[in-house]
């Protein structure tokens, strides 16, 4: 019950909104799977990019001297 | 701080860096976004349920500073997002330049809150119901915005199916049937 709700009331205004709004344009076409794969591979190349960079010195230095600061005033 | 705590948060420092790049369109205000969010993430780490998503948690601090505070700022600075295409050093090798040059563009494109929709499932590997409590928005809707993202591309790019995005996939067919 608690986790099955109408479908209403699952939708938020905006999507609904926009959904009605569109009612009467030409739905767009679903993307084929290939399509969808080729987007998917491209963003996840464009993410992985910075990802791969791993973590630069700035952050290891920051965690690690707010970590020592914390263990001194303990 | 706990070695498990601190692990953790350097482990999500990339994946962070690379959703405040999708943010802010430019990698030395990611860096400082990044940044702001590890500092208010450590002041605030006895906030932080031990055995809940790490990654989930900073990505969360890191959107609301972002929103409260660059968006804000965004419009006075004169490089907007399109430059993300201009942020990284090199192209993958198995995507050919221009294809991915507008792939960039056109996600440079999409209104922000499809674009972060679509990272956030697309490339940081959180679920839809992960992706929704990070953007405080209900899981529906962030489907809803992951579909009208990809479709939204497809159109800027002006993909209706495979064959258009071009000779590498030609390349890599040949590739694929072994010659």
């Amino acid at each position: 019950m608690n986790d099955r709700k109408p479908l209403g009331q699952q939708i938020p205004m905006e999507t609904a909104a926009t959904n009605r709004s569109k009612k009467g344009n030409a739905k767009p076409a679903k993307l084929s799977r290939e399509v969808q794969a080729r987007l998917g591979q491209q963003l996840r190349a464009m993410y992985d990019e910075v990802v791969n960079e791993g973590v630069p010195d700035r952050f290891n230095d920051l965690v690690n001297r707010i970590d020592g600061g914390n263990k001194d005033r303990q | 701080m706990d070695e498990s705590v601190r692990k953790a948060v350097l482990a999500a420092v990339p994946s962070l860096r690379a959703f405040a790049i999708s943010l802010c369109g430019n990698v030395d205000r990611a860096d400082d976004l990044v940044q702001e969010t590890l500092l208010r993430a450590l002041a605030n780490i006895d906030s932080f349920q031990p055995g809940t998503n790490m990654s989930a948690w900073l990505f969360t601090i890191l959107r609301n500073h972002f929103r409260s505070e660059y968006r804000k700022r965004r419009r006075e600075v004169e490089d907007g997002e399109g430059h993300y295409a201009d942020t990284l050093k090199s192209q993958p090798e198995q995507i050919g330049q221009v294809e991915f040059r507008e792939f960039r563009e056109a996600l440079a494109q999409l209104p922000s809150d499809q674009r972060e929709a679509l990272v956030l499932v697309g490339a940081s590997g959180f679920s839809y119901e992960e992706a929704a409590n990070i953007c405080e928005c209900a899981v529906g809707t962030i489907k809803s915005r992951v579909n009208r993202a990809r479709t939204r591309l497809a159109e800027l790019m002006g993909i209706e199916s495979a064959d258009e995005f071009g000779p590498d996939q030609q390349t890599r067919a040949v590739m694929a049937s072994g010659e």
